[in-house]
């Protein structure tokens, strides 16, 4: 039995922040969850889809993020509590209808949970998406430990069903993959019997009316904010600095605080209520000292809105000096980390906080010399193929072709793992919309030939639309799924191509290259790994026009690594290998650029390095001397 | 008390699992845990540094603080080199295994990977203590490359300032591990700690 689904609460265990937000989900009562995977938010769903085998509760991966909202919207309009989770892009994805539903109003507790990232560790932009709780006027909390945010989780769907109105929840890649020791309740029988009542509706009209009602449910939020435990002050009466923040950068705050012996002159107001903010408290707190810092990621939100505060009730709380992101003492971009604070306690205080001596020894010592890791495919990725066979046909056409890119572990195509073939990426399906233009620019003399290359869940997330404009429109587009069936960049998550749910049972699978031939567009299937024949017809498809498709298929090299393993035992035959003098540039490991294809610096010719080698075969394709060997594993 | 550690290596070498494994043992033995895992887009080759950080008292940064490393475990060189200078300090103990992995710049030539005598050399100096592990070799007589997580934490273990016994983490593998892989790791575990009670420098 997981633990997650433990009935008996009162023990403490060991949870990730994602997976305390979804045991709180469960202690509320919480029977339906949908979301779409996007680090750092996919354990959530995963481990309530985990917590269904053993609890009556329903959990779907939806096909995106819009979708995933509406389907828990349709539970609470029938009485549920449902949580919804994404990464900060799908709040984008969403906020289309968020802003909509936050005017028409919910049910059963409704909780949106966004999990940013500060300094895009694992995504292709850096956004606050707090910014959509004031657009849509909902409430919005912020934990900062494990903890708390399993307490908020389970206390989000009483504030929902309070003001009958979603509630947003945001954590950060920091606090979501986190993991601390956390006391659990227990949980709820989940006898709820959902039932649409007739005699409401949830619309939008009358608009202003009704967002007149929206402002009210705010202004009940903040009177709850105004006492909650999730706010709290702790330092001196009096302090010479008070802090003011939220998530883990109050956590770096008090750790400084302790290193620098300082809770005599700093006091720190956590917030975890962010959105309305609790207006009463932060006036009395903003009396006791004359100096404010604020603590948070990304953007200065609190700072914003509370120096706004601040200035219309300057006669209460006197003239104050304000820092933080906003006021140019920590960087307006990127995570703030322990050292940021460390800094600012050391020269505001004066105080010394840098082993200076270690760190100048160490600097001289290893000054220059650490080369960095540069990101790529995994050895046996079926990526490293199609791109190779991408880079091989474009080459053959020489016309200047290139690669319009899109999200997943091939957004890495931008780099030598993927030859750099890949000169845009943006948002979900963003690389098949950007190609419909330049495949309209044939008439102004544009002859550059285009492929754009989207994986198998980015297909189904917000390609389609796209196509389905190509075929519309007529488009010259060339699109390339990667598809390596399994969301593999967040997980492996099943996907409506994969034949599975979230829950684990059997569903029909949705066939890409079928879907495509019934919208008329011409579409082939091939294997990445048969790199030369696959650049063969794709050099014959470049010659053609209109919308195009071609599917590269094969299971992403992790999944086929848990399930059977490889077929080949690889070696480089030295006889054969004539290393530097070949002629081809070490083709094999400067441009391939597997990490299992290694070269030998004393001998000067290439090898295998055993311990990383999967046996996928297909480097053995690349060697002009044929002396890379793949032999079939006894 | 805080105890901070931190395991450092490169994407795929298990290193969040290892930290999962101490932080649950801790937990049974009664410390506060806070970990801070660092993966994402470095989930897989890249390099990739947990912060596993032991307290008395409730205490939730997910990170440790410049410099105040207590224990640095290396599942490959190159990385532990690279967190050093900016986590370890000069009473830091350090457990390393010898083997690397070497970056995609390397092999295309595009940059040098350091000497790893050097590499040794330069921990040596850096902090109070260092143990240069051939733990690779081990993992892989034991089954595969994969086991040498488990290895490093035996070997952490065998750390007399570590509050914790390899008994401690076989108490609660059986939580994380389906019972078929309990046994080997078991041996993993008392391999790393022989390594360090047999360690001749």
């Amino acid at each position: 039995m997981n633990r997650i689904s433990q009935k008996k609460g009162g023990t403490r265990m060991l949870l990730q922040a994602n997976e305390a937000i979804a045991r709180g989900a469960l202690e509320a009562g919480v029977i339906f969850a949908a979301g779409y995977p996007g680090n750092p938010s996919s354990e959530i769903i995963e481990t309530l889809a985990k917590a269904s085998r053993d609890l009556p509760i329903y959990v779907e991966w939806s096909v995106n993020e819009k979708v995933a909202l509406e389907a828990a919207t349709g539970a609470s309009f029938a009485g549920c509590r449902a949580i919804c989770s994404m990464k900060q892009n799908g709040v984008n994805v969403v906020s289309d209808f968020l802003t909509n539903l936050s005017l028409s109003g919910t049910k059963g507790g409704l909780v949106l949970v966004s999990c940013d990232d500060p300094g895009g560790i694992s995504s292709t932009n850096e956004e606050d998406a707090r910014a959509f709780a004031p657009l849509s006027d909902i409430p919005l909390l912020e934990p900062s430990s494990p903890q708390e945010a399993l307490d908020m989780a389970r206390w989000a769907f009483d504030l929902s069903e309070t003001i009958n109105n979603i509630v947003m929840i945001r954590s950060v890649s920091r606090l979501s993959h986190s993991r601390s020791d956390v006391q659990v309740k227990d949980l709820p029988d989940f006898d709820v019997q959902p039932y649409f009542d007739t005699k409401v509706s949830f619309h939008t009209f009358p608009i202003v009316a009704k967002h007149q009602a929206r402002h009210e449910k705010l202004r009940m939020a903040e009177e709850l904010f105004e006492n909650s435990p999730f706010n709290f002050y702790r330092g001196p009466s009096r302090p010479e600095l008070l802090v003011i923040g939220s998530g883990c950068a109050v956590d770096y705050a008090i750790d400084a605080i302790e290193i620098m012996s300082l809770w005599e002159r700093v006091g720190v107001l956590k917030l975890g209520t962010t959105w309305p903010l609790p207006r009463k408290l932060l006036l009395e707190n903003l009396q006791k000292s004359e100096s404010i810092l604020f603590v948070e990621d990304v953007d200065p939100f609190i700072e914003t809105n509370v120096k706004a505060l601040a200035a219309e009730a300057a006669r209460q709380v006197g003239v104050k000096t304000f820092h933080g992101r906003g006021s140019g003492d920590f960087p307006l971009c990127g995570e703030l980390g322990p050292s940021h604070l460390l800094e600012f306690f050391g020269n505001y205080f004066d105080l010394d906080w840098k082993d200076q001596e270690f760190r100048n020894k160490m600097g001289s010592l290893t000054k220059g010399k650490i080369p960095p890791r540069e990101f790529g495919f995994c050895p046996g990725c079926p990526h490293r193929g199609s791109f190779y066979a991408i880079k091989t046909a474009l080459a053959w056409d020489d016309r200047d072709g290139f690669v319009s890119g899109d999200i997943g572990c091939y957004t890495m195509g931008i780099w030598p793992t993927g030859f750099n073939q890949v000169k845009s990426v943006h948002a979900m399906g963003s690389g098949s919309g950007i190609a419909c233009g330049y495949g309209k620019l044939e008439g102004f003399g544009f002859d550059q030939p285009v492929i754009t290359v989207c994986g198998d869940s980015t297909f189904f997330h917000a390609t389609i639309p796209a196509l389905v404009n190509a075929r519309f429109n007529n488009a010259d587009i060339l699109l390339v799924v990667l598809d390596n069936s399994a969301t593999a960049m967040t997980g492996f998550q099943p996907h409506p191509g994969t034949g599975k749910t979230a829950m684990g049972q059997p569903t029909q699978p949705v066939d890409i290259a079928a879907l495509c031939e019934s919208m008329g567009l011409e579409v082939h299937v091939g294997d990445p790994y048969e790199m030369k024949e696959t650049a063969r017809r794709l050099y014959d498809l470049m010659q053609k026009q209109g919308p195009r498709v071609m599917v590269l298929r094969r299971k992403c090299a992790l999944v086929q690594g848990r399930e059977g393993g490889f077929p080949y035992d690889m070696h480089v035959d030295q006889s054969l290998c004539v290393g530097e003098e070949c002629g081809c540039g070490r083709y094999c490991t400067r441009i391939f650029r597997c990490p299992g294809l290694i070269w030998d610096k004393e001998k000067k010719k290439a090898m295998i390095d055993q311990v990383i080698c999967v046996g996928c075969g297909i480097c053995a394709e690349i060697c002009p001397q044929g002396a890379i060997k793949k032999e079939a594993k006894g | 008390m805080e105890l901070n550690v931190i395991i450092t290596g490169v994407g795929g070498q298990g290193n969040v699992l290892a930290s999962q494994v101490l932080g649950n043992a801790a937990v049974y033995k009664g410390f506060h845990v806070s970990i801070g895992e660092t993966f994402g887009l470095s989930q897989r080759g890249g390099a990739v540094m947990s912060h596993v950080r032991l307290f008395k008292e409730p205490r939730y940064s997910p990170l440790i603080p410049p410099n105040r490393a207590h224990i640095v475990v290396g599942l490959e060189p190159l990385e532990t080199l690279r967190i050093a200078q900016d986590h370890a300090n000069p009473e830091t103990l350090f457990i390393v295994n010898s083997r690397p992995i070497y970056p995609l710049n390397v092999i295309a030539g595009d940059v040098d990977y350091p000497d790893t005598a050097w590499i040794r050399q330069v921990l040596e100096q850096g902090g109070s203590r260092l143990y240069w592990l051939e733990g690779t070799q081990l993992a892989i007589e034991l089954g595969g490359p994969i086991m040498l997580n488990m290895v490093m934490l035996g070997a952490l273990c065998a750390i007399q300032s570590f509050p914790l016994e390899t008994k401690d983490i076989k108490d609660i593998l059986g939580e994380i591990f389906p019972q078929s892989k309990l046994e080997v790791n078991y041996r993993a575990l008392d391999m790393g700690e022989e390594l360090i009670s047999n360690y001749e420098n």
